[in-house]
């Protein structure tokens, strides 16, 4: 229990997909302009983030992994499909994302109003792909360690583009120089939060 | 027609300066310039094979399933990078560890496919692809320059600061340990960011003047 708390504390604070890493920067960027809009994106990353990383590691843990497949024939001992990970992954998260886009499409219109327009853009959000393949790296036990990381990740990511969609709004109204205007300042304005956010460098539980 | 393909993506519409592609798996290998260099060529041949593939394929693809289409090809060219990789400079692909497979979501990949591969002939888009790329690398190759200079003292691993400078060696200087954590690598594209900015201001309003 406290491995959990401590890997959901560590993936929002001290591991923040934007700020330590920068995974899911471009849609982070181009969807920060106003904060209605940033948290719609924030959810739709948390939500598919949560469905994707419990399947992936399944994935990894019973075909992938070396020696996963000598369950099935103990013959395949000395199999090792690692290296079709990136190809399946990236599937597992396309496949995904156009069925929970469908699901959510026929039983929630209102929620499909909200994050529809999101959900294409999601697939090729680098943070999703980048939690299954911190996932496979740092090697989780179980599934719950894998639950608490991807809904760590997927709350500081919405953390992260809320916030800089609140600034940003405010920012409109200041005195930028003329070149520093709209991506100059968004990333000088990020690292200054990045800078920020190391503060929780060291917390564990 | 052919120089300007190539000629575009370098400076004037660089994809990380001017249109905030690819930036997700770019920063976070931009302490030290070796694995940069590596980076900015994997994504370079990356960007130019699959324009040229996908070019070659763009009359037989159904326009549905085109995206899962352009992942895969991603994907395999990725596999590829990842494995030689992995033979052949076995340090530098463990430093770089998942932001090789990043390559596969990064924005400029898809961004020139679908903008300009699907359209266009499979040459013109291949030299599009390895264009877009080099741009993407200039832009890494600078940021890199920088934090390696002041965060380490030293350029592809050579130090440049003479030893005796440092004041562990009773001298003035010492390397700048900001530059080596994450949010600099923000803050140093966005100095870039102005810097490009302010000379295609120049030159747009040159032009407008004539």
């Amino acid at each position: 229990m406290e491995q959990i708390i401590d890997i959901f504390v560590r993936s929002v604070f001290v591991e923040n997909m934007i700020f330590a890493y920068f995974l899911g920067m471009c849609s982070y960027l181009a969807v920060s302009k106003t904060v209605k809009t940033a948290s719609g994106l924030g959810l739709a990353v948390i939500f598919v983030l949560l469905i994707t990383l419990p399947v992936n590691y399944l994935l990894d843990r019973y075909v992938l992994s070396p020696g996963a497949l000598a369950r099935i024939n103990p013959e395949w001992a000395a199999v090792d499909l690692g290296f079709l990970s990136y190809i399946l992954f990236i599937a597992v998260i396309a496949a995904m994302v156009q069925l929970v886009e469908m699901v959510v499409e026929k039983f929630a219109p209102a929620l499909y109003n909200n994050l529809g327009i999101f959900l294409p853009l999601i697939a090729v959000n680098c943070a999703i792909l980048g939690g299954s393949l911190f996932m496979q790296e740092r090697a989780y036990e179980n599934i719950w360690q894998v639950l608490s990381f991807a809904l760590g990740s997927g709350f500081g990511w919405y953390l992260a583009i809320v916030s800089i969609a609140a600034i940003r709004e405010k920012l409109s109204y200041s005195n930028i120089p003329a070149p520093m205007r709209g991506l100059g300042i968004a990333f000088i304005i990020t690292g200054l939060m990045g800078i920020a956010f190391m503060s929780f460098m060291g917390i564990q539980f | 027609m052919n120089k300007r393909i190539f000629l575009d993506p370098l400076f004037k519409n660089n994809p990380v300066s001017v249109l905030a592609l690819g930036i997700c798996s770019a920063l976070a290998v931009t302490v030290k310039m070796e694995p940069a260099l590596v980076m900015a060529l994997s994504v370079t041949l990356v960007t130019g094979f699959s324009g040229l593939i996908l070019s070659m394929l763009r009359n037989t693809i159904p326009d549905r399933i085109r995206i899962i289409v352009q992942l895969i090809v991603i994907a395999t060219l990725v596999i590829l990078v990842d494995q030689v990789l992995k033979a052949f400079a076995y340090p530098i692909s463990k430093q770089l560890s998942v932001f090789v497979g990043l390559i596969i979501t990064n924005c400029i990949i898809m961004g020139r496919i679908e903008a300009f591969a699907l359209h266009n002939k499979p040459f013109h888009a291949f030299v599009d692809g390895i264009a877009n790329g080099l741009g993407y690398g200039i832009i890494l190759v600078a940021v890199s320059f920088f934090r390696e200079l002041f965060g380490s003292g030293t350029l592809m691993g050579y130090s440049l600061i003479p030893e005796k400078w440092y004041v562990s060696a009773g001298g003035f200087y010492e390397n700048n340990g900001l530059f080596i954590l994450p949010p600099m690598a923000l803050i140093v594209v966005g100095l870039i960011v102005w810097v490009f900015n302010a000379r295609n201001a120049k030159k747009d309003k040159k032009a407008w003047n004539k």
